[in-house]
């Protein structure tokens, strides 16, 4: 499969903007700057922007409570985003939403969810729609491990097959449901499997690996916008963060961290790709580290310096129209 | 008396109520935490620390779930229907949205419909209400709307002190119970005995008295009620503060008695305004104490809007002492 070299060095750079974006949330939460419960995507960049890869603007994605990386994958702007999760009045969601409701409609987001798995029902609609339209836009929702034992993802799954409605489930695998692992809330020994018994395909990838994220994932969205139903992505990668920033992450074994930095980095395992081939240099890759860690620098400065939300906006934007009682 | 803070005090009456009866057990999400990993099971004790170290004593009967919150609740109604007392954690009271069916048309209705043939004296806990910047769908209080459902107990502690007794008799209870914990007063202490003790239902705290005005206050608003009263007594204005501790049964009698006297009443809940408990109470004094009122009742409490995110927003959105000082002087005026 040859990738053109401008997706791939886009690949890299959002893989990368995701990643500072997270090192940099992680660090103003520490310095009190960021309110609310936050949860980093830092380790599973390649999931998103693998995923991502194969959409355009009007293809929809829904993600989840983690859900920095595929609003940036997407194209959420990453400024307003930042400005969003210092609660500014100038970001993406007005400073109402913050971390677990980033959106941005124009750009096919649904938004993140606070909800564990209040987002793959919602995601069948969308991909209905493109169905009644005859539009041959996809749907794709992000599901972690723990989020696919909801009834709700159990649903939409099957509905989907039933009204043959181009939705792609994408299941991230990063072992843990806040402090439980996989082999314990999960009941069954083959996820894969159970998924795919709902009566669509699913195409596995390792998610520290962006070219088999991105090849599974052109399968299944292929497969879901040729207008043969719904199909799924199992991709499996650590998060480097704990659940929740200040979580004391009492579920790792001995070394898990470490391993996971070491050996499961997207990144680095790009890098390592794109010096075998020689499709982009390493001055090139690291000219875009350049630019983004600017543009991270760049966003920070701008969020702290927004305006702040003021008491009269707390009752704005419940309604289109409420009529004459409002 | 040693001082416990709210968290630890329910963390205690779970242990004392395992202690003495072998059908209690907890269940939920990461109510010991880490199972199926490498590290430490049990070292969770609950995202809030709440269930902290019962699985260490009766692994047993501190069951980790899924993230299937109907099942969590199904679950511990079912158990409870053949003789277990099962206390389930929701994690978020917003999380009531995934499991109202199990709630509302199974558990509370069970009795009835059985025409009184059953019992499910299930607990089900909740962390409940704003003040984290969680945004709209980790803040909400939610017990307004529960307290609507017949067939259901519903209960909103404001102390640690009440927060144990109300914990032992819900457990106790053979009926369902909803037990709202305020997620901003888990840190807050005060002097909580170390023996078992139970605090009944539908019995109101008078947790100041006065004769001007009657203020009645939900959970995590009777702190800020009652600091607000403080700094109006140095103006002369004193206030009765009542927190009736259990919503549903709803200790009418007390409220109405207070009614009576002052002639005043000022209903302070953080929840937003429509079919609400500021109205419900409201209701309750315009049916049964018209008499005795000198003017009308106020309600301080949110407005008709989900939880904003920023600070600033969430802040002007729930009630706060200076809302409470002017509604109880606006009853005087
Ligand atoms: C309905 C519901 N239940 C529980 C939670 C609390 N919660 C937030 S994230 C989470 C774990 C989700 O695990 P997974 O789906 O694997 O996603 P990950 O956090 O690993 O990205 C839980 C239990 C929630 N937000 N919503
Ligand atoms: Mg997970």
């Amino acid at each position: 499969m040859s990738i053109p070299t401008e997706t791939l060095s886009e690949a890299y750079r959002l893989m990368k903007t995701i990643r500072e974006f997270e090192e940099r949330v992680n660090a103003e939460i520490m310095n009190g700057q960021i309110p609310g419960f936050t949860h980093l995507y830092t380790g599973q960049e390649a999931n998103a922007v693998g995923v991502c890869a194969h959409l355009d603007e009007s293809d929809t994605i829904i993600s989840t409570h983690r859900g920095h990386g595929h609003c940036i994958a997407k194209g959420a702007e990453v400024a307003g985003m930042m400005k969003e999760l210092f609660g500014s009045s100038e970001g993406l969601c007005k400073g109402k939403g913050g971390s677990m409701h980033v959106a941005d409609i124009d750009r096919g987001i649904l938004g993140a969810n606070g909800i564990v798995a209040g987002g793959p029902p919602i995601s069948v609609g969308s991909a209905l729609a493109a169905k009644i339209r005859k539009n041959g836009k996809v749907a794709v929702s992000f599901s972690g491990d723990g989020s696919v034992n909801q009834g709700t993802c159990f649903e939409a799954m099957n509905m989907a097959v039933v009204l043959e409605a181009p939705a792609v489930f994408v299941i991230e695998n990063n072992y843990y449901s806040e402090h439980t692992n996989i082999s314990y809330a999960v009941g069954c020994d083959d996820l894969k499997a159970r998924t795919e018994a709902f009566g669509f395909p699913v195409f596995v990838a390792d998610g520290a690996d962006f070219f088999a994220v991105y090849e599974a994932a052109g399968k299944a969205i292929e497969h879901a916008r040729a207008g043969n139903g719904p199909a799924g992505v199992f991709a499996e990668q650590g998060r480097y963060h704990g659940h929740f920033v200040g979580d004391p992450q009492h579920y790792r074994g001995e070394g898990e961290l470490d391993d996971l930095r070491e050996n499961h980095d997207c990144l680095k395992n790009f890098r390592a790709r794109m010096a075998e081939t020689g499709e982009l240099d390493a001055a090139t890759l690291d000219a875009i580290d350049a630019e983004v860690m600017a543009e991270i620098e760049q966003a920070v400065t701008e969020a702290k310096a927004a305006a702040r939300p003021t008491a009269e906006q707390v009752t704005e934007d419940v309604y289109i129209n409420y009529g004459a009682g409002a | 008396m040693a001082q416990k803070t709210m968290r630890d005090a329910i963390n205690e009456a779970l242990h004392q109520a395992m202690e003495q009866d072998e059908s209690v057990f907890v269940i939920g999400e990461d109510v010991a935490g880490c199972n199926g990993s490498a590290g430490d099971v049990g070292a969770v004790g609950g995202v809030f620390g709440v269930t902290t170290g019962i699985y260490h004593r009766w692994p047993d009967r501190c069951i980790d779930t899924p993230i299937s919150e109907s099942a969590i609740v199904g679950a511990a109604a079912g158990a409870a229907l053949v003789g277990m007392r099962p206390v389930a954690e929701i994690m978020f009271a917003d999380f009531i949205g995934v499991c109202m069916d199990q709630i509302v048309n199974q558990m509370a209705k069970f009795r009835y419909m059985f025409g009184g043939k059953s019992r499910c004296p299930a607990v089900i806990r909740f962390s409940a209400g704003g003040g984290f910047s969680a945004a709209g769908q980790h803040s909400q209080a939610m017990y307004q709307i529960m307290t609507s459902f017949p067939g259901l107990k519903v209960v909103v502690p404001s102390n640690a002190y009440d927060a144990k007794g109300l914990m032992l008799s819900a457990i106790a209870d053979d009926d369902p119970v909803l037990f709202f914990e305020p997620k901003i007063l888990y840190q807050e202490a005060c002097e909580v005995p170390d023996e078992h003790y139970t605090i009944p239902f539908g019995e109101a705290a008078f947790v100041r008295e006065g004769d001007d005005v009657t203020v009645v206050a939900f959970g995590q608003m009777v702190p800020k009620a009652a600091a607000a009263i403080d700094e109006l007594a140095e103006e002369g204005i004193s206030c009765d503060l009542i927190d009736p501790r259990t919503t549903s049964p709803l200790d009418e009698g007390a409220i109405l008695e207070s009614v009576e006297a002052t002639g005043r009443l000022v209903v302070v809940d953080e929840a937003p305004p429509r079919c609400g408990l500021t109205a419900d109470i409201a209701g309750l004094a315009a049916d049964k104490a018209f008499a005795s009122l000198k003017g009308p009742v106020k309600q301080v409490c949110a407005p008709h809007s989900p939880t904003p995110f920023a600070p600033e927003l969430e802040a002007a959105y729930l009630p706060d002492g200076d809302k409470i000082k002017a509604a109880i002087k606006a009853t005087l005026s």
